[in-house]
């Protein structure tokens, strides 16, 4: 009986050792992976200058947004465009320029107002998002933009970014590079703007470049008239 | 209701409805089976014109359901006796169309398989999560309500009950049309009249979806429908589509008074290509006059003609929502007023749209779904409206 009982505490030894090591690890890499768990907070706005002056024969902006966000590049009408260059000529005048048109990040966002399920967000420090696991592809939020920011996945994807999350079936925009702004970096597109024309910044800090810029120079946000307060603005529109 | 004889409904013509039913139903399945499979890459939708035949399909189902139960209101809540007695028919009506369009709207969702997380997480501030509670509460009203109609001992609760889902399919139409309404940067959309207009469009495509169902019930049964009662029903048919006519010409006046507005009238009724053909050939001719003509035409009052009138206004509907929703979103969206725009992303262009037959085949599942409710819900319960002559009240 004793014998049995001995048996029995080794072999509870030995699971528990096991399992120690089994998951020890992967405790570990969770803790790593999880990062920086700070929340994102309202102190903080995102924002961007667009200097249109030096935007007429360059897309820079637009290429690295693709690489950095794994997108296809495609052109066609069903295909993902998170930043697209924008030509313009004033019918009056005559004048012409050139922008990168992308989401706007508004303070008050019509696509998170519309979305049923609550899948559009804003964070807290401005970004708008959409979250790919309560998105379920009704497209209201398409509709509701009025900038023409977001594309619908129509297609299966493949080889995506781990740290882009896209999916078939649900809707997407420019997320300011997300990914990138919460390791301390600036949006692929700003950084690789050859001008300097894309300036990121927090609006919410008086001393940041972005904000002083804003005071100095006169720049406009785009359909001002809806009242939905850009973190985008131009300059040169 | 219980001691009516059992309705008349030759047994080898119901199961070959049913059959049709089915097989387009299944039709329907096949293609959001591959549209999940594939993705919305096999319709003709695209980042522009996001919403297309699917959405006609469905909106023109779920508003119709709403509307008629206009039968039953007049029957239940204004008193009008001859009404009373189709107000069951009028119920069944509205849960199968409701069912067809609702089934539509969820399978042409790009994650239709997330459907509970649309139930289970509600954005207060979304005009579309309004509408899921206002479509589950008025399968749960009109199911309640066709539950004091037909069951005896329940009969005392009708007027209530039919208060109850008068004013819910009111507030649910004005729900669809807020859909719209509250898209302040389309210029086809971002009106206040929108919800009032979906609400007439509503009586008008209800009754027509009535009295199509309604004579098709008279005629396999072998009755007449008393002629004075079709008068009425009929008349009433006609002012709901000049109720309509008179909206949509408003709708259409105001946006070509503000100059901002004068470029997306001009595509819509005259350059836009289809849509302008649609307008008026489909809708305006079609759907609104020659019914019109057939209605009140001295001559033209028979049975058949009124079904003719109501099956023309339906495909006028059609019509209709198809200019409202493709068209309005084919007009490209003002993003830069006062420039000329160009894009890869089809900024300053008219959009593209072809449906595909997928969207085709959906669209026509959800009405199956709606046939084969009605057909499986005529045939077991009795539907049919007591002799008309008599002007009794439920005993």
């Amino acid at each position: 009986m004793s014998d049995m009982n001995e048996q029995r505490r080794q072999f509870l030894k030995t699971s528990v050792g096991a399992a120690a090591v089994a998951v020890a690890p992967g405790m570990l890499m969770f803790d790593m992976a999880r990062g920086d768990t700070e929340p994102v907070s309202s102190k903080v706005r995102w924002g961007m200058l667009i200097n249109t002056e030096n935007c007429a024969d360059c897309d820079k902006c637009v290429k690295a947004c693709n690489k950095e966000n794994g997108l296809s590049g495609g052109l066609s009408p069903t295909d993902s465009q998170w930043i697209r260059k924008v030509e313009l000529k004033d019918m009056r005048t005559e004048r012409s320029l050139a922008l990168p048109m992308m989401c706007q990040h508004c303070e008050e966002p019509p696509c998170v107002d519309v979305c049923p399920t609550g899948a559009s967000f804003k964070r807290a420090d401005g970004i708008v998002l959409v979250d790919k696991h309560l998105c379920i592809g009704c497209r209201y939020c398409m509709m509701a933009c009025p900038y023409k920011a977001r594309s619908f996945v129509h297609e299966p994807l493949h080889d995506q970014k781990p740290d882009v999350p896209r999916g078939k079936g649900t809707v997407e925009s420019c997320t300011m590079c997300v990914q990138r702004v919460d390791a301390g970096k600036i949006p692929a597109c700003a950084e690789a703007c050859p001008n300097k024309s894309i300036l990121f910044g927090n609006l919410n800090d008086p001393d940041s470049e972005v904000a002083k810029k804003i005071r100095t120079v006169a720049s406009t946000q785009i359909r001002a008239d809806l009242g939905l307060d850009t973190g985008l603005r131009y300059q040169g529109l | 209701m219980a001691n009516h004889s059992p309705m008349l409904f030759r047994t080898r013509l119901y199961y070959a409805l049913l059959a049709a039913g089915g097989l387009v139903a299944m039709m329907g399945l096949y293609a959001a089976h591959m549209m999940e499979e594939h993705g919305h890459i096999i319709t003709g939708m695209n980042n522009q014109v996001v919403w297309g035949m699917p959405h006609v399909f469905a909106i023109f189902m779920i508003v119709a359901a709403s509307g008629v139960l206009n039968i039953a209101s007049i029957g239940s809540v204004f008193g009008k006796a001859v009404y009373k007695g189709r107000a069951p028919l009028a119920g069944m009506l509205s849960i199968a169309l409701l069912a067809g369009g609702l089934t539509v709207l969820m399978l042409d969702l790009g994650r239709a398989d997330r459907i509970i997380v649309a139930a289970t997480n509600f954005n207060l501030t979304s005009v579309f999560a309004w509408n899921i509670v206002l479509y589950s509460g008025l399968f749960t009203f009109v199911a309640l309500y066709m539950w004091t109609l037909l069951e005896r001992r329940m009969n005392r609760w009708i007027k209530p009950a039919g208060l109850v889902v008068f004013t819910w399919r009111i507030i649910l139409t004005t729900g669809t049309g807020l859909i719209f309404a509250f898209l302040v940067a389309r210029q086809a959309y971002d009106s206040a009249i929108l919800p009032p207009m979906f609400l007439v469009m509503s009586f008008t495509w209800g009754l027509a979806v009535f009295h199509v169902v309604q004579s098709a019930m008279y005629t396999w049964n072998n009755r007449i429908q008393d002629p004075v009662i079709l008068n009425r029903m009929k008349v009433l048919l006609g002012i709901f589509v000049l109720g309509t006519l008179y909206l949509v010409a408003v709708y259409h006046m105001t946006n070509l008074y503000f100059a901002k507005q004068t470029a997306f009238e001009h595509f819509i009724l005259v350059s836009g290509g289809i849509y302008p053909w649609m307008f008026w050939a489909g809708y305006v001719v079609l759907g609104s006059l020659l019914p019109l003509l057939l209605i009140y035409h001295p001559s033209l009052g028979k049975p058949k003609f009124v079904v003719l009138a109501s099956l023309m206004v339906i495909l006028g509907a059609f019509a209709l929502l198809y200019v409202f929703i493709v068209g309005g979103q084919a007009f490209p969206l003002d993003i830069f007023p006062g420039y000329e725009v160009t894009s890869s992303f089809g900024d300053g262009q008219i959009g593209q749209y072809q449906p595909s037959l997928y969207e085709f085949l959906l669209g026509f599942g959800g009405l199956a779904i709606a046939f084969l409710i009605t057909t499986v819900g005529v045939h077991a319960l009795n539907f049919m409206p007591p002799q008309d002559q008599p002007r009794t009240e439920y005993k």
